[in-house]
């Protein structure tokens, strides 16, 4: 049977399902970030960006933006009533001190035992930047990836070993990509999810670490 | 009286020598403080240490800084964004030294200085690249990575409001590195929307108190 792949947006809205009522809950930039808009605006879940704020609500309309009000990403955004503003210090150690519940980043790598590389592809014309994915890595008490499940060129970004630099070790606890969900676990990459028409075989052939059902 | 309000740009940045570190804040262009740059750039002091999370956006602030040749060096933990293109081009040319530093050990050094720590341990980095050759520790069955304080002889900060006596308050997320950078400088030139007279500021709502700053001036503009 032939299988589709989630498109972004599809795997956005699946990790979006996934997170409840009261988290506190940071999305990197890029990918994860979309996850803000398929959340249940009548859910309090509390978004906080680390530049220094607690609350964060949508975009503004056009003619509202605020150019002292900003994301990680440096888009302008609102803040919900209830939300704060808090320097530097507060941010992070709201993020390094475990107080956030889910954290979702983008990933180039994935490692078996939770190994994650986001930050640097290691090449040595690349101007490095880390920004607070180490932060954010090993910090928040859930670690979310989304990420394609291949590379552009078919290799398997859900490895045995990560290649890349790594940004944090043993820190992710579940990946969501464009084919499958599956948890990182004690006892390896355990797959809850896969998308309709695809089998553990086919998963697997298109993946470098061992998988098994969870 | 003690009056720390400056009616002149110039006079506050004039103190900055050659060679000095000087941490600027602002997150992106959100808190930098454009006008005290502009004054910097206008000044002069060249050889600068530049402690801010990014590396300039754009044409303006710490972008004219880096173009203007002042810096030897930058501190910084996001300095590739679409629009940094002035730091690109001194890397690539090998005419700016980069210490890249995670966003929170960022926060945590540069608290350290403030708060009179001589180092902290962080997991953040743990086991990564950037602890290379840097002593670690387990504690509590976690790894940890020692890392030293950031001081500065200069920080530029942008708030909102100010009095005489230098107490600040800042305006949304423009608050960022500002209230922690006023701490680890031996002298903090804050520019402010407002200089408003002692007692207006509600002192349940004074973000950085007084005692960490040298200088307030007012500028036109948000």
């Amino acid at each position: 049977m032939a299988y589709q792949r989630l498109t972004r947006e599809q795997i956005v809205q699946r990790v979006a399902q996934d997170i409840p009522e009261g988290s506190y809950v940071n999305l990197g930039i890029g990918l994860p970030t979309k996850i803000a808009n398929y959340l249940d605006p009548n859910k309090d879940i509390f978004l906080q960006s680390e530049n220094g704020v607690l609350g964060m609500g949508p975009a503004p309309a056009k003619g509202e933006e605020d150019s002292d009000l900003i994301n990680a990403g440096k888009e302008f955004i609102t803040l919900l009533k209830g939300g704060s503003y808090f320097h530097h210090g507060d941010s992070f150690t709201m993020m390094r001190g475990g107080h956030i519940d889910i954290c979702v980043l983008g990933a180039f790598q994935v490692a078996q035992n939770g190994d994650l590389a986001n930050w640097h592809t290691g090449s040595p014309d690349a101007i490095p930047a880390v920004g607070g994915a180490m932060d954010l890595a090993i910090g928040a008490r859930n670690v979310f990836v989304t990420m394609e499940h291949v590379t552009k060129n078919g290799e398997s970004k859900i490895v045995q070993q990560c290649s890349y630099p790594l940004t944090g070790m043993g820190c992710v606890n579940r990946i969501y990509t464009d084919l499958a969900v599956i948890d990182v676990t004690p006892n390896g990459l355990l797959v809850s999810e896969m998308v309709p028409g695809l089998t553990l075989d086919e998963l697997q052939k298109l993946t470098d670490a061992p998988l098994s059902m969870a | 009286m003690i009056d720390k309000t400056s009616a002149s740009i110039f006079e506050a940045i004039k103190q900055i020598e050659d060679g000095a570190t000087v941490m600027i804040g602002g997150f992106g262009t959100a808190g930098q403080p454009a006008q005290l740059i502009d004054a910097l750039i206008e000044h002069g002091a060249k050889e600068l240490t530049v402690v801010n999370n990014n590396a300039g956006n754009g044409d303006l602030g710490l972008a004219a800084l880096l173009k203007a040749g002042q810096v030897k060096k930058i501190i910084c933990s996001f300095p590739r964004q679409s629009d940094s293109y002035e730091f690109d081009k001194l890397y690539y040319a090998k005419k700016i030294e980069l210490e890249l530093v995670p966003q929170g050990n960022l926060a945590a050094r540069i608290q350290a200085a403030g708060a009179g720590l001589g180092g902290i341990y962080t997991p953040t980095g743990f086991g990564t690249l950037l602890a290379e050759g840097k002593e670690s520790k387990v504690i509590n069955s976690k790894g940890y990575v020692l890392e030293y304080p950031i001081y500065a002889d200069f920080a530029l900060i942008k708030a909102f409001k100010g009095d005489r006596w230098g107490n600040l308050t800042y305006r949304m997320s423009a608050r960022n590195f500002g209230p922690i950078m006023a701490t680890a400088a031996k002298c903090t030139i804050a520019q402010v929307n407002e200089v408003v007279p002692l007692g207006d500021l509600d002192p349940e709502y004074v973000i950085t108190p007084g005692i960490f700053v040298k200088h307030v001036v007012a500028v036109k503009g948000k």
